[in-house]
C-alpha cells in the first residue's frame, strides 16, 4: 500500500512540480522552526549596539537591527514561534470545526440551521477586528492569541465540513454504515469525516499560511508576541519606522520570510489534496 | 449502400490517459441510410457512446479520431474544419443525451433554451422564433405549450426534459438524429412514451436516427436494425429478429442469453466468466419453522409523512414468510424506496407497524435500532455498487464492518476467516480483498456489497435495485447469485426493483405501488400474465421485450 501511496504522490508531483517546490519549502521550513535556535550564528536577543543597523553583508546575512541584532539570527528563531502558532491555531479550530459542520451537515434540521445562523454572525464581523478585540480583552498572551486565531478561523471549517458531509450524507455506504450497526455519531466520525479530510487538507494547508499572517499580523499592531522575542510581525513593525531611513533589510527579510511561508502553504494545497484522494489512485 | 446518409469505415477513436493510449473504438465499419433507425447495442466500456461523439465531433480532449473515416452524405466530415463543421451540427445532425435535466440549462427558461436553438442556425424575428417554439413543443407532445415556455428545467419531469431536447434537436431539420441512452433513468412507462414519440418523429420527417442503448429489448422493439459493439469492435448486425432469434457471435449470444425476458427464468440466464470459484455453504441449516410460527415480516398500514405534499407512504400491509421472496415495484416517486428503509428500520414510519418474527420492531426509533438484536437479522443491497462502499475502506472492510460491529467478532484469524468465507460464497476472488472500491468492476463491487449484507447471516434481505446499475450480463451474474444464497439460507428477500422482468423471475409474490399505495398484489406470474388493474397492466406493457426466447439454448 505504501509503494502504491508513494507511486501516486510522484505522479502527481510530475503532473505539477510546484506541490514539489511548496513540499520542500514547508520541510525547510520545519526543520527551521525545530533547529533554529541551535543553528543561528549569532544570539537573537542580545543587542550589541556597535554594530547596529549594519546592512547585509558576510558576516550577517541580512544585516543588523537598531539593536545590532543580528536580523537573519532572529529570523531563524522566530519561524518556531510563528509555526507554532499557525499549527496550533489551526488544528484547533479545525478539530473542532469539522466536528460540529459534520455533525450540522449529518443532521440538517433546525441544529443545522441554527449553527448556520451563529456562523453567519461571527463571518459578518471583521475577523481581524474581531482577533484584535479578543486578544486586547483576554490578554497580550501567545496562548490568546492561538485561541483568537482559532477562533476566527471556525467558521470556515463549519462550512466547509457542512458542505462536504451534507453531499455524502444520503449515499448508500452511509446507509450501508447504519444497517451495519453503527449509530449516528459513529457514522459521522469514522465514515464521513475521514472521507472528508482530502478536501479539508487543502483549506488545512491555505488556512496556515493565513493564520501565520494573521500572528504576525496581531504581532505587528502591539497586540501579540512582546519584544524582545523574535517573531516576523514584530520584525516587520520596528523595521518600518526605520525605512525612511532607507534601512531597508528590517523590513525587506522578514516580509519576505512571511510571503514564503505563506506561498508554500498555499501551493501545498492542491497537491495534497490530489495525493490523499484515494479515488485519484489507478 | 451507395445512398447511405452516414458511413462510418474502419473508425478508430483512442483516448490518451494515465496509463497510456487506450483504444475505445476498433475499427468501426456501418452505414445509415435516409430515414432508417439504427440500433447501436454493447454494455459499458463498448465503445457505443464514443462512437456517437465521433460522429458529432463532441469527443472530449483527450480523444481522437485515429484512423478510418466517417462520410455523411459522401463528404468526409473528419477532414472538414470546425468552423465547417459548426454548420453541420444542429442543421444536419443533433444529438439527444442521457440525462435530459443535466443535459438542459438550469436558470433558463426551456422556451428560451429552444428559441436559442432556432436562431443559432436561423436567425429569425423573436415573434416568429415563439411561434416556431410552440409549434415544436407541440410536435414533442408537451401539453399547454404557451405556459410550458416560461418554465424552468426542474419544474418538468425527467420525461419532459427529454421532450424539450428532442424539440432543441430537431430544431432546424436535421437529417440524422443520434440519442445517447435517451431513456435511461426513465421510467418505464414514461421510457415508451418518449421512444415512440421519437420514432413517430423520426418516420414523419424521414430523420435518420442512431440509437445508442444497452437495452437489447429496447433496440429490438423500435430500430429496423442492431449492430452489436463489443470493446471497441462491432461483433454483429442485424435485423433485431433475426439477431435476437439467432445471434451468430459468441458475445450476442450471450448478451442476448442474459437479457432477462418475461418467460425466463432465473437458471436461463447465462452468466459471463468474471465469475469467481463460488463455495457452496458450510453454514449450519436453520431449523425448520414451526407450524404456527408468526411470519417473518408483518407490515401493517405503515405510512410515512414527510414536511409537506402528500404521504410518501400510505396504508401499506404485507407480510413475508421466511426464505420467501417478495418483490416490489413502482415507479419513481411510487414510494418504494422509503417502504424499504422504513421496513429495514433507517427511517422512522409516520405510523404503522412493523413486526419481525412475531416481535415489534417498528417502535424503536431509528436512531437507536443499531443497537436492537434484530439488526443484523434485517440487511440491505443498495442499488448503485458505485456509491455503497465506503472509498476508504477496503473490499475487506467493507465485509469486516458488519462482522465486528454486529456479530461481535473480535480476533482477527477469526475475522479474518469469516471475511473470506463470505467472500467465497459470493464467488469475489480473495486476491480482491484488499484493494479499494475504485479499483474494482461494477460486479464485484456488487458481489462485496451483498458479502457484506449477508455476513452476519440475516433472515430478512431487502435489495434495493440491487442491478440498476449493472451492464446486463453482471446483472445475469448477481441475480443467480443472490437466488442462490437465498436457498442456501433460507433468507427472504424483499426485492425492490422497477423492472418488471426481474421482479418476475425473482419473486414469488409482488406487490405494485403506485404514488404510496398498494395498486396490486399476488403471485408474480399470475399477476404479470394477467393484470388486473389498469396501473399494472400499463407498466407491463410499457416493458420492451426480446420477441423471442430461442437463444437461451443456443450456449
Amino acid at each position: 500500500m505504501t509503494g502504491a501511496t508513494l507511486r501516486h504522490a510522484g505522479w502527481i508531483l510530475r503532473g505539477n512540480p510546484l506541490t514539489g517546490v511548496a513540499a520542500a519549502g514547508v520541510l525547510l521550513l520545519m526543520f527551521i522552526a525545530i533547529a533554529g535556535p541551535s543553528i543561528v550564528p549569532y544570539d537573537p536577543i542580545v543587542s550589541d549596539v556597535p554594530h547596529a543597523l549594519v546592512p547585509p553583508s558576510a558576516a550577517h546575512l541580512a544585516g543588523t537591527d537598531q539593536l545590532g541584532r543580528d536580523v537573519f539570527s532572529r529570523l531563524i528563531v522566530a519561524a518556531r514561534l510563528d509555526l507554532a502558532i499557525a499549527v496550533s491555531a489551526v488544528g484547533i479550530s479545525f478539530a473542532i470545526g469539522a466536528v460540529i459542520g459534520a455533525i450540522c451537515g449529518y443532521a440538517g434540521g433546525r441544529l443545522d440551521r441554527s449553527v448556520g445562523r451563529l456562523v453567519d454572525v461571527l463571518m459578518a464581523f471583521p475577523l481581524f477586528v474581531l482577533a484584535m478585540a479578543m486578544v486586547a480583552a483576554f490578554g497580550n498572551r501567545v496562548e490568546n492569541i492561538v485561541i483568537a486565531t482559532a477562533f476566527i478561523n471556525l467558521p470556515f471549517y463549519i462550512r466547509f465540513a457542512r458542505a462536504e458531509v451534507n453531499v455524502r450524507r444520503n449515499l448508500g455506504w452511509v446507509e450501508a454504515a447504519r444497517a451495519c450497526g453503527d449509530s449516528h455519531l459513529s457514522v459521522v466520525l469514522r465514515f464521513l469525516l475521514p472521507n472528508v479530510l482530502p478536501a479539508m487538507a487543502v483549506q488545512i494547508s491555505l488556512n496556515l499560511g493565513w493564520a501565520i499572517l494573521n500572528a504576525a499580523g496581531l504581532s505587528f499592531i502591539g497586540l501579540g508576541v512582546k519584544p524582545p522575542t523574535p517573531e516576523w510581525g514584530i520584525m516587520v513593525a520596528e523595521g518600518a519606522r526605520f525605512i525612511s531611513a532607507g534601512k531597508w533589510w528590517l523590513v525587506a527579510f522578514p516580509g519576505l520570510a512571511l510571503m514564503l511561508a505563506v506561498l508554500c502553504f498555499n501551493l501545498l494545497g492542491d497537491g495534497v489534496r490530489d495525493i490523499l484522494d484515494p479515488r485519484m489512485r489507478t | 449502400m451507395t445512398s447511405s446518409l452516414l458511413a462510418l469505415s474502419d473508425l478508430h477513436v483512442t483516448f490518451s490517459t494515465r496509463r497510456g493510449l487506450v483504444e475505445a473504438v476498433r475499427g468501426v465499419t456501418l452505414s445509415l441510410g435516409e430515414g432508417e433507425m439504427l440500433g447501436l447495442v454493447g454494455e459499458s466500456g463498448s465503445g457505443k457512446s464514443v462512437t456517437g461523439f465521433a460522429i458529432t465531433r463532441l469527443l472530449d480532449v483527450a480523444g481522437r479520431i485515429t484512423g478510418g473515416h466517417i462520410l455523411f452524405r459522401g463528404q468526409d466530415i473528419t477532414k472538414i474544419p470546425d468552423s465547417d463543421f459548426r454548420g453541420l451540427q444542429g442543421t444536419a445532425m443533433a444529438m439527444i443525451f442521457q440525462n435530459p435535466r443535466a443535459a438542459l440549462n438550469p436558470i433558463r427558461a426551456i422556451g428560451e433554451q429552444i428559441a436559442d436553438a432556432i436562431s443559432a442556425h436561423r436567425p429569425m424575428a423573436r415573434g416568429q422564433a415563439r411561434a416556431e417554439t410552440l409549434r415544436l413543443l407541440r410536435a414533442v407532445q408537451i401539453r399547454d405549450p404557451e405556459q410550458r415556455l416560461t418554465a424552468y428545467p426542474h419544474e418538468l419531469s425527467g420525461g419532459m426534459c427529454q421532450r424539450v431536447m428532442i424539440a432543441m434537436a430537431i430544431s432546424c431539420n436535421p437529417a440524422l438524429l443520434i440519442a445517447d441512452e435517451p431513456t435511461t433513468g426513465l421510467d418505464v412507462t414514461t421510457q415508451r412514451v418518449v421512444l415512440e414519440l421519437l420514432t413517430g418523429i423520426a418516420a414523419d420527417r424521414g430523420m435518420a436516427t442512431i440509437l445508442i442503448t444497452h437495452d437489447l429489448g429496447l433496440a429490438a422493439r423500435y430500430c429496423h436494425r442492431v449492430v452489436v459493439m463489443e470493446q471497441g469492435r462491432l461483433v454483429e448486425e442485424a435485423e433485431p429478429k433475426i439477431l435476437f432469434r439467432a445471434p451468430r457471435h459468441p458475445y450476442t449470444k450471450r448478451l442476448v442469453a442474459a437479457s432477462p425476458t418475461a418467460s425466463s427464468r432465473i437458471s436461463d440466464l447465462v452468466a459471463d466468466e468474471e465469475r469467481g470459484p463460488c463455495v457452496a455453504v458450510r453454514v449450519a441449516p436453520r431449523p425448520p419453522p414451526e407450524p404456527g410460527t408468526p411470519p417473518l415480516l408483518e407490515v401493517q398500514k405503515l405510512a410515512k409523512r414527510f414536511d409537506q405534499g402528500p404521504p410518501a407512504v400510505a396504508d401499506f400491509s404485507m407480510m413475508i414468510n421466511p426464505g420467501e421472496s417478495v418483490g416490489l415495484v413502482g415507479e419513481s416517486g411510487s414510494g418504494k424506496s422509503t417502504t424499504s428503509r422504513m421496513i429495514c428500520r433507517l427511517i422512522d414510519p409516520s405510523e404503522g407497524a412493523i413486526n419481525f418474527a412475531g416481535q415489534s420492531i417498528g417502535h424503536i426509533p431509528a436512531r437507536d435500532f443499531h443497537r436492537s438484536p434484530f439488526r443484523k437479522d434485517i440487511q440491505i443491497v443498495f442499488q448503485d455498487p458505485n456509491d455503497s462502499l465506503n472509498p476508504r475502506f477496503t473490499a475487506f472492510d467493507c465485509i469486516a464492518h458488519p462482522l465486528l460491529r454486529l456479530c461481535g467478532i473480535r480476533s482477527g484469524g477469526d475475522l479474518r476467516q469469516r471475511v473470506e468465507e463470505c467472500a467465497e460464497r459470493v464467488g469475489l476472488p480473495l486476491d480482491l480483498l484488499t484493494r479499494f472500491p475504485h479499483q474494482l468492476s461494477g460486479g464485484q463491487k456488487a458481489r462485496v456489497g451483498i458479502a457484506r449484507a449477508i455476513a452476519c447471516r440475516p433472515r430478512l434481505l431487502v435489495l434495493d435495485e440491487p442491478t440498476a446499475a449493472l451492464d446486463v450480463s453482471v446483472q445475469a451474474v448477481v441475480l443467480q447469485l443472490l437466488d442462490r444464497l437465498r436457498r442456501e439460507d433460507d433468507l427472504a428477500f424483499l426485492f425492490v426493483s422497477h423492472d418488471l422482468n426481474v421482479v418476475r423471475m425473482m419473486c414469488d409474490r409482488t406487490i405494485v405501488l403506485r404514488n404510496g399505495r398498494i395498486v396490486e398484489q399476488g403471485d408474480s406470474r399470475a399477476m404479470f400474465d394477467n393484470p388486473q388493474t389498469a396501473y399494472t397492466r400499463e407498466l407491463v406493457e410499457a416493458v420492451p421485450h426480446i420477441e423471442t426466447r430461442l437463444a437461451a439454448t443456443a450456449t
